[in-house]
């Protein structure tokens, strides 16, 4: 396999040289605002993106696909006597971006008086751009990511010999920038890599397959797992659902593993966001000020971590982020609001528009091992399955594999069942947090138990 | 169709037959089974309305060529967004880097084939006013409101897409599809003391706008929201365990596409991970249980002319009378299988691979009155709206979640029950299929099918059925 005709220079240089890259989005950007300016608009915001991406797939030792991804785009929004206009484009040619801002000034024309729209307050605007370390390119070749897929895949197959057959395994690399603009004279750029390698396998025995994975995620090429153990992983974490049954319907504790227990705090971010609580449609309206989690809980949010999933130091309304608490020994502190939704509410952005940014579980003080011990008897659960959940009422009732535990200890995997209780039971009758903490996530939390679900399975 | 996609798509870039087979001729060697280039020019227009106001609307233009070469099993793809000579020529080259030598390949030029039209080409972004769509969704939202006073929230979002996609092989596949797509979706909220539950209708399909501007439609899924937020404010805890389900006719057809339908695409059978693998000819449902993909529907959101490979669409028998008799394949999974594809190719889009995917899949109606099939159950529920479901195709293991449900006793039906996540067995749960009403209906057209990050429009259908044993995700 030759790669040399991937050297591409159009396609290297946002690799090479990604400040002439961005010096180009910003042009872009600037551009537009004048032409926004120009066309009508009291106030514009515009987000210009471009980034590269490749991927090698293998299956059986063979290459699956080899994919390589140049992705560009632009999208504005236009604010006219408060009537909103929004376009977006994947094409960055002039003309195709005149063409852009006149639909978004054209729809603006149409929508009817907004008093919330409009850009995030000048003064909130970020000032300082620290580096959070996130930008680690490395030209990889697709034949180099194919290599280190079969490496992957090699050391899951070859691991156990119940491991009977693959879906594959993957590696990707992705670089991009992004620029954000407005008409308040805002212009933020981030740039980013990330890396990424997964392998799916599929184990069998009498009682039928049974398939599984694993994967890494960093922000540089090194950082991520050596290969081997991402294979291995996946043939472990496959080969322990082998004879997977039912378990009899019943009230039963419930133990969260990491991979899972950050949907949980998922669904709380959830409920206390912007857009749900304007529209009433979360169960945590008016919970500010008040638990919503047990006391030994806190959730603070992180946005300039370095190398975090989600750092940045400006919001989707170039708002300066900064840490702050979401959470406090279980009391809700604030809620999470972009300068619309705070609009909406009469309150003050959080600099959340675009969401919380590397938000951390802190109070969790027992290994998995105790977690268990704690537990007793009951279900862990490593997969969810469904979207039975619904945060206008806090009723939740989700498919679910794992394994159940006995005395303290794994005792056989468990699927084709289903929990169910209420978000505001499970989040508020925490009883302990883990510390084996999956920290490749923007919600970084370890394994967490909740007292008590319904579990549904076999008849009796 | 092709000639003219030909004129509206390439054209314009100065792109022609020649420049086709330039970009093809660069994908060829002696070692790739075939090698394609698919454009696509994609225009969305949205509209949404909050708080009595329509507050906000968007416009997405889109276009790009994406170029695969495969080999054997495997396949190359890079793709451009923009359609230009040398863009198609550099995705051509990268594309091609799947194969490990240069080539030597004959390009066979193709004819595009008549192939009928499963809809209209009309552009739906185009036709009426801007004011009118604005217009249309304030209507409904008076209306809405109008229907009952405990109705706090209410949303309504109006959408219209039109792609044109054409297709060019090295193996001669030549063909063009014009597709439009409108979607509108009601959600209201209601409050009642300290209880608030929502309901949501919609639907649409591949037509003008027009037909969503009638009152007869809105009005209709106006009420059903209302009537379904009403229905849930007065539901109980559902009960927890195993126990027979009666599943309401249209939507619930969830049911087939989870359990049945992903484990029926050709590529998971071809490698041996699906948990239907290997069984063509086998029993899996009853005998009152007849399965197809019919993507030849007219105006359905399902539906496709031609598939994202050039294929023409088909109505494929997936289970005929409890047997498995059929697959649904994309080109290249067809190719090493050796069967023929069956239009089902599918990609979200130019920037994404096809693969195997459903179109509008459903089960064929039974002998039953719908009334016979819930009188026939002593202790159960009986479920006839759903958020929406997913499978793990390797294990069978699949769930829905059941957004309307009521309980069943002695034939009965009692009160309403909340939200409920169904699990059950995909490979089997056909062989409980006690009951078949004679009732088939297909959604209403607002289904998206995700797989393997993709996203692609879909339908389902089912008659009302009684499913003697599933397990449900109740707390009482």
């Amino acid at each position: 396999m030759t790669t040399t005709e991937l050297k591409n220079s159009g396609i290297n240089a946002l690799l090479h040289d990604p400040d002439r890259e961005a010096d180009l989005l910003v042009d872009i950007a600037t551009r537009i605002i004048d032409q926004a300016r120009a066309g009508g608009a009291d106030q514009s915001e515009v987000t210009v993106t471009s980034s590269l991406a490749r991927e090698a797939g293998v299956r059986l030792g063979e290459i699956e696909t080899l994919e390589e991804a140049r992705d560009r785009g632009v999208c504005v929004t236009v604010y006219c006597r408060q009537c909103v206009g929004s376009a977006s484009t994947g094409d960055l040619r002039a003309d195709a971006i005149d063409e852009t801002v006149e639909r978004a000034l054209a729809i603006a024309r149409h929508t009817q008086p907004d008093r919330a729209a409009g850009l995030a307050d000048a003064a909130l605007m970020a000032q300082h751009f620290p580096d959070l370390d996130l930008w680690h390119p490395a030209d990889l070749a697709l034949d180099a990511l194919a290599e280190r897929a079969q490496t992957i895949e090699q050391a899951g197959r070859t691991a156990d010999e119940r491991i009977v057959n693959s879906e594959g395994a993957s590696v990707s690399t992705e670089a991009g920038v992004a620029v954000y603009a407005n008409s308040h004279g805002f212009i933020g750029t981030r740039r980013g890599t990330r890396y990424s390698q997964s392998c799916v396998l599929i184990a069998n025995d009498e009682a039928g397959m049974q398939r599984d994975y694993d994967y890494d995620t960093a922000r540089t090429f090194e950082a991520l797992a050596a290969p081997e153990d991402t294979g291995h992983g996946a043939a472990v974490r496959t080969v322990r659902r082998l004879g997977a049954r039912r378990i009899p319907t019943g009230k039963v504790p419930v133990l969260f593993a990491p991979e899972v227990a950050r949907g949980l705090i998922g669904h709380l971010v959830g409920a206390v966001s912007g857009g749900n609580l304007y529209r009433r449609s979360s169960y945590l309206l008016d919970a500010a000020g008040k638990a919503v989690m047990p006391s030994w809980a806190s959730l603070v949010e992180r946005p300039h971590m370095p190398r975090g999933a989600k750092s940045a130091a400006f919001d989707g309304d170039g708002v300066a982020t900064r840490d702050s608490a979401l959470v406090t020994n279980g009391v809700l502190d604030r809620y999470v609001l972009g300068s619309y939704s705070a609009r909406r509410l009469g309150l003050e952005s959080t600099a959340n528009a675009g969401g919380v940014r590397n938000l951390e579980l802190l109070g969790a003080e027992h290994t998995p091992a105790q977690l268990m011990q704690e537990m007793g008897t009951g279900l862990m659960v490593t997969e969810l399955m469904g979207q039975g959940v619904n945060l206008v009422t806090g009723d939740y009732s989700r498919g679910a594999a794992g394994f159940w535990i006995e005395n303290g200890e794994m005792a056989w995997p468990v699927e084709e069942v289903t929990i169910a209780s209420h978000l505001g039971d499970m989040l508020g009758n925490l009883r302990a947090a883990g510390t084996d903490v999956d920290s490749r996530h923007n919600i970084r939390t370890g394994s967490l138990l909740v007292d008590e679900m319904t579990v549904a399975g076999a008849s009796e | 169709m092709y000639e003219q996609v030909l004129d509206n798509l390439l054209q314009p870039a100065g792109l022609g037959q020649r420049e086709l087979e330039m970009a093809l001729g660069r994908l060829l060697s002696s070692q790739i089974d075939f090698g394609e280039l698919y454009f696509q020019h994609r225009v969305s227009e949205s509209w949404s309305l909050e708080d009595g106001a329509v507050k906000s609307g968007s416009y997405d233009a889109d276009q790009g060529v994406g170029v695969r070469a495969v080999a054997g099993a495997g396949t190359g793809f890079a793709y451009a967004d923009s359609i230009t000579l040398p863009s198609l020529i550099d995705a051509a080259v990268s594309a091609r880097a799947i194969a490990r030598s240069g080539g030597e390949g004959r390009i066979q030029v193709g004819h595009a084939g008549r192939v009928p039209a499963r809809y209209i080409a009309d552009d739906p972004t185009t036709s009426g006013s801007a004011t009118d769509r604005v217009e249309l969704l304030r209507t409904i939202d008076a209306y809405v409101r109008s229907l009952d006073s405990r109705i706090s929230q209410v949303s309504v979002n109006l959408n219209a897409s039109h792609e044109s996609i054409l297709v060019a092989a090295t193996d001669g596949v030549l063909g063009g599809d014009v597709r439009p797509l409108v979607r509108l979706d009601i959600r209201v909220l209601m409050e009642e003391g300290e209880r608030r539950e929502q309901g949501t209708s919609g639907g649409g399909g591949r037509y003008r706008l027009d037909a969503l501007m009638a009152p007869d439609f809105w009005q209709h899924h106006a009420e059903e929201a209302v009537r379904q937020a009403t229905v849930n404010l007065g539901a109980e805890p559902a009960p927890a365990g195993y126990m027979t389900v009666v599943l309401g006719s249209g939507w619930p057809g969830v049911l087939l596409h989870e359990a049945v339908g992903h484990g029926l695409e050709g590529d998971f059978n071809r490698k041996g991970i699906s948990a239907f693998a290997g069984r063509m000819g086998e029993r899996v449902a009853t005998e009152e249980c007849t399965v197809v993909d019919d993507g030849t529907l007219a105006d359905r959101r399902g539906s496709l002319s031609i598939d994202d490979e050039g294929t023409p669409t088909n109505c494929t028998t997936l289970i005929e009378k409890g047997k498995l008799v059929g697959y649904m394949q994309d080109r290249l999974n067809a190719r090493l299988m050796g069967v023929e594809p069956t239009g089902n190719g599918r990609r979200e889009s130019f920037a994404h691979l096809p693969m195997p995917r459903m179109t509008n899949t459903y089960m064929l109606p039974g002998q039953h009155d719908p009334g016979e099939v819930i009188a026939s159950v002593d202790d159960g529920i009986y479920a006839v709206n759903f958020n929406g479901g997913q499978v793990d195709i390797t294990s069978g293991k699949f769930v829905f979640a059941a957004s309307e449900a009521y309980r069943i006793k002695n034939g009965k039906l009692g009160p309403a029950i909340k939200g409920v996540t169904l699990i059950g067995n995909g490979p089997d749960v056909l062989t409980r299929v006690g009951m078949v009403g004679n009732d088939l209906e297909l959604d209403s057209g607002v289904g998206v099918c995700g797989k393997e990050g993709q996203g692609v429009p879909v339908g389902v259908g089912q008659p009302t059925l009684r499913v003697d044993g599933l397990t449900v995700g109740g707390t009482s």
